[in-house]
């Protein structure tokens, strides 16, 4: 590992001075969990990091507004995904969060941090000598003539097909979620579906944050879908993996049974958080059956662009989300 | 304040660590590159917990920081400052008594090469204290972050489970 400054801050605001006395080739270090895992491989060099653990202006979350959730930044992935609000009224934020990576890890990562988490691109981490326009921008990307089976089918560009791996943001996507940020210019907020960016022609620029901002709070409209939802992942193995396919479903039913609000994501197949209007416009208005569940599968995978080893996940996708409103509609107050 | 590691006492690239380890008070100056898995294993000789992967993906070092169980690997040394530190050393009684856990371990075969047992041990006793060892598949759910490359898993949730029961 490089060498690095260290400091720690305690306030917002000392996190935000700091990271602007550091430099561009600063990082925020919060659960550690992507970023140090990084700077082993060497794949991340910062020269300075600015440790914001311990930051109180970040932690806590509150799942008891009638208008909206919020969560801090830096509340950690094991505390809310047991939030009884949430796993009772918004199973599929639950759901996203336990489903992801290891108890030892949820307890350590961040929610804002895990909003950032790198790809798990085999040749992003491999490092050299692997082409990686993400890494090492103009290098080219050994993921288009190699093992592509973990890479993108939706947002990928000739410069990169790297899976964004997140599976709370997949399922934010679907709520229409804001993220709130702070930074040297002050504070504002965007939706989530406008903080990652896909890899085009600059495959390092993965998300729309201003140089020294920092995601403060992520807010989450509050919305009866909420409780008819499910996030839905497929793995390799039954746990502790990253999602194959993923798919955040939440809506609700009229008094006939039929669909009204829509929201359908999908994860593990896509450069960012992948909304998929055209699922959501498939499903809207029908009732529930198996061949409507389907057909909003196949029109979320409708216009994938499969590369040589992942073309499975057509089907798979499709079956995923299938699945996700079946069971989402069997949690949905009629 | 900010906390800057200074240059008064050394390197910028220093710091000083204060912590307890299985309750015992620890001082000593680190890299700021260290793992608390390194610190632990080759400055402070607690070897109980186990360098796998290094990557946060096996949990052969789960430790626990505060209570909770994290991953030392993944654990920057000087993120531990303050905090209190168990490892599997720090588990049986004070006169060498093993632990429930321990003990169930044996009894269920739940080890075969023993090399990720300290970390099973420490997930399992987290797992446990969570209220997350309900039946077997929570079981199953909530100790896949700690691998087990000779295959004893399932003496490992019949362990985690007996002591459920037991209800310690």
């Amino acid at each position: 590992m490089r060498p690095f400054a260290y400091t720690k801050v305690e306030t917002l605001a000392e996190a935000v001075d700091a990271l602007a006395a550091a430099g561009p080739q600063a990082r925020l270090l919060a659960g550690g969990t992507t970023l140090y895992d990084l700077m082993k491989l060497e794949i991340e060099t910062p020269s300075a990091v600015v440790d914001v653990h311990r930051v109180a202006d970040l932690a806590g979350f509150d799942t008891s507004g009638d208008r909206e959730l919020v969560f801090g930044a830096g509340a950690r992935m094991a505390d809310v995904a047991e939030d009884g609000r949430l796993r009772r009224d918004y199973p599929a934020l639950s759901e996203s969060l336990w489903r992801a990576a290891s108890q030892q890890l949820r307890n350590m990562a961040t929610l804002g941090g895990n909003l950032l988490q790198r790809t798990r691109c085999p040749y992003f981490r491999g490092g050299e000598p692997f082409a990686c326009n993400k890494r090492s921008p103009g290098s080219g990307c050994a993921a288009q003539e190699g093992l592509d089976r973990s890479n993108a089918l939706f947002g990928g560009s000739e410069a990169c097909i790297a899976v964004y791996p997140g599976d709370w943001a997949t399922a934010l996507v679907a709520f229409d979620a804001e993220v709130d940020v702070h930074g040297p210019g002050g504070a504002r907020s965007l939706p989530l579906a406008r903080l990652h960016r896909e890899p085009g022609d600059t495959p390092q620029h993965e998300h729309n944050l201003a140089p020294g901002e920092i995601i403060t709070r992520v807010r989450v409209p509050v919305t009866p879908a909420g409780r008819g939802s499910a996030y839905l992942k497929i793995r390799d193995r039954e746990s502790y993996a990253f999602a194959l396919v993923s798919a955040a479903v939440a809506l609700t039913l009229d008094g006939d049974g039929r669909v009204d609000e829509c929201r359908i994501a999908v994860g593990g197949v896509a450069t960012r958080p992948w909304r998929v209007p055209a699922a959501e416009q498939a499903l809207r208005g029908n009732a529930i059956t198996e061949a409507s569940a389907r057909a909003a599968g196949e029109a979320a995978f409708t216009g994938a662009r499969p590369g040589r080893a992942n073309a499975f996940k057509i089907e798979l996708g499709t079956r995923t989300v299938a699945d996700a409103v079946r069971l989402a509609g069997s949690r949905a107050v009629g | 304040m900010a906390a800057t590691a200074s240059t008064a006492a050394g390197s910028a690239h220093e710091l000083d660590l204060a912590c307890t380890v299985n309750g015992e008070p620890v001082r000593l100056r680190v890299d700021t590159r260290e793992s608390l898995l390194d610190v632990l294993r080759e400055r402070l000789g607690v070897t109980g917990p186990k360098k796998g992967c290094d990557h946060g993906q096996c949990g052969a070092c789960t430790v626990h920081l505060d209570g909770r169980r994290v991953v030392s690997c993944l654990t920057p040394a000087v993120q531990v400052t303050g905090a209190d530190v168990t490892t599997v050393e720090g588990v049986a009684g004070p006169d060498g008594e093993l632990h429930p856990l321990q003990q169930a371990f044996i009894d269920h075969d739940a080890l075969q090469c023993g090399y990720c047992t300290p970390g099973q041990i420490m997930s399992g006793l987290a797992c446990l204290a969570e209220g997350h060892a309900g039946d077997d598949d929570e079981v199953r759910e909530y100790m896949s972050g700690n691998l087990c490359r000779c295959g004893a898993y399932a003496g490992i949730v019949a362990a985690v489970r007996a002591v459920a029961e037991q209800g310690r």
